[in-house]
């Protein structure tokens, strides 16, 4: 009796987390779905790109600045102890490239756009907003979410882009400027050493990254509890689960792509 | 007030419920309902909280589907209908939800403008005109720049029923749309809904808690308990009813107990 109680638990809550799973999934194929049928709007993108995209920019520059100097600091202590200092350039541009710009650009993001993002739906979805636009006939994924996902794709690559130029250039202001490192060969080593391949990793991350971003804040948002700690739970959620998916992908990518 | 209509049951429904269930795991909402609400009249389900008035809505205005049971809306039997179809049953119908639900990001203008900036194809200025109107219509005027976090919760009320009424529905639904306001407001928003219902000429379905105040607009009556509809008529035949769980609703509501609590006892 007790044994066959516990396994129907057992039973139940493994049914129950499948089936979460696979809300979850069909939830993407929806908003994906919806994102090529008519009508198409535009300007919901256009108002998203600007809320994720143009609205974090001053915090990625700052992020990415100091990642930058930090990189340049820590490269050209090492670096010198070997004599080496004309290898700064391409230690720091590639560390961002390949792994920093776009894994702390997408963890920022998540920070500043994705929280304020599952907030935003969850209160919509508390204050029965979500309800009042299916009544009105309006897809309510179509409406909120489809948008965010296409802006998440074009804006989480141009947000990594200009992580990875100002991390440099913090790097190139710390490590020549301040340091002494040798200036030439700063970036005549990026150009020399760096491929097209590298440039395209970061961007396949940045993209993958924006879509699974924006997918799990806007679910756990979407399906936020309608009492009063479901928004703040709903919010908390999203950042954690973006954040532990956006490390995870990248080693998944990482050893991919390498 | 209505006797001839009223005399005539037979004429057309607005809405017709059969045999509704609903279960939500274990816990049975719905336990077969059954209600006419008949067109070009108001129609309240009322009942003590946790009953089902709200999800009986729910089902009502297409957000969710019902286990079993038909629900037919001016003829169409929606219980089977696909997602395209539902979309064309819900032009029928505007609903005032609960808290308003208006959209906090968008101003009352872009509010009431909404439902015909998504689904018509009206120039700006005719839906300029048409926003106007039916913000007159429900007494505001000059609000149009305010966002629904700088008006009062009565205006907002009259707002989103400008939002259910500009597409000019069939059917009009309310959500306990009285929830939140004193007994003077309250009393103003039971002459708007009854005054918007004559002069639009529409069906109405509301679910309230507000008796007996709600008795005075409704045409009819529907008294919802365990999941069934147990009384329904005219104000008057309720009341007339001697109905022992009925009149323990209305007591617990007029002496201000927990209704629950009274109708449960």
């Amino acid at each position: 009796m007790n044994i066959a109680e516990t396994i129907e638990r057992l039973g139940a809550l493994i049914l129950e987390r499948v089936f979460a799973l696979g809300g979850f999934l069909l939830f993407l194929l929806n908003a994906l779905f919806y994102a090529v049928l008519p009508p198409y709007k535009p300007r919901l993108i256009i108002r998203q790109v600007r809320q994720i995209g143009a609205d974090s920019m001053f915090l990625i520059i700052l992020i990415a600045a100091f990642t930058g100097m930090v990189l340049g600091l820590q490269g050209y202590k090492t670096l010198s102890l070997f004599g080496s200092e004309g290898a700064l350039g391409i230690l720091v541009a590639l560390a961002l490239v390949r792994e920093l710009g776009p894994v702390l650009a997408a963890l920022m993001i998540t920070a500043r756009a994705g929280s304020a993002m599952a907030a935003e739906l969850g209160s919509m979805q508390a204050t029965e907003q979500i309800d009042a636009l299916t009544v009105m006939a309006v897809n309510p994924v179509q409406y909120l979410v489809s948008p965010r996902i296409i802006a998440g794709i074009i804006a989480f690559p141009l947000l990594t882009v200009i992580f990875d130029v100002v991390g440099i250039i913090g790097g190139y202001l710390v490590g020549v400027g301040l340091m002494g490192a040798p200036a030439g060969p700063y970036f005549n080593g990026i150009k020399a050493n760096m491929g097209s391949h590298d440039i395209a990793s970061s961007l396949y991350k940045a993209l993958v990254f924006g879509v699974v971003v924006m997918w799990v804040c806007c679910y756990k948002g979407y399906n936020a509890q309608r009492m009063a700690t479901g928004v703040s739970r709903a919010t908390t959620e999203a950042v954690v689960l973006s954040s532990v998916l956006i490390l995870a992908w990248d080693y998944v990518l990482t050893s991919i792509l390498l | 007030m209505n006797e001839a209509q009223n005399g005539n049951p037979s004429s057309a429904n607005a809405v017709e419920v059969r045999g509704l269930k609903r279960r939500f795991g274990r816990q049975r909402v719905l336990d077969g309902v059954d209600l006419d609400c008949p067109s070009g009249q108001i129609t309240t389900i009322v009942g003590p909280s946790g009953e089902g008035k709200t999800v009986l809505l729910k089902h009502i205005n297409l957000l969710l589907r019902p286990d079993a049971g038909t629900i037919t809306i001016e003829g169409t039997e929606v219980t089977r209908l696909g997602a395209l179809a539902l979309n064309a049953v819900r032009e029928k119908f505007g609903m005032l939800f609960q808290a308003g639900a208006l959209f906090d990001s968008m101003s009352v203008f872009e509010n009431v403008a909404f439902p015909l900036v998504e689904k018509t194809n009206l120039t700006i200025q005719e839906i300029e005109q048409r926003v106007h109107e039916t913000l007159d219509a429900v007494g505001l005027k000059g609000m149009d720049s305010k966002f629904p976090s700088e008006i009062s919760g009565g205006m907002q009320k009259r707002v989103a029923l400008a939002r259910a009424l500009v597409r000019k529905p069939r059917i009009l639904m309310l959500d306990e749309p009285t929830t939140g306001l004193d007994p003077t407001r309250t009393g103003a928003i039971h002459e708007l809904i009854r005054n918007t219902q004559k002069n639009f000429g529409l069906s109405a379905v509301m679910v309230s808690h507000d008796v007996p105040a709600v008795f005075e607009i409704s045409d009819r009556i529907a008294f919802i308990k365990q999941g069934k509809i147990r009384l329904a008529g005219t104000p008057a035949e309720v009341l007339g009813a001697n109905d022992e769980v009925f009149d323990r609703f209305l007591k617990g509501r007029a002496s201000g107990e927990d209704a629950e609590q009274a109708a449960m006892a």
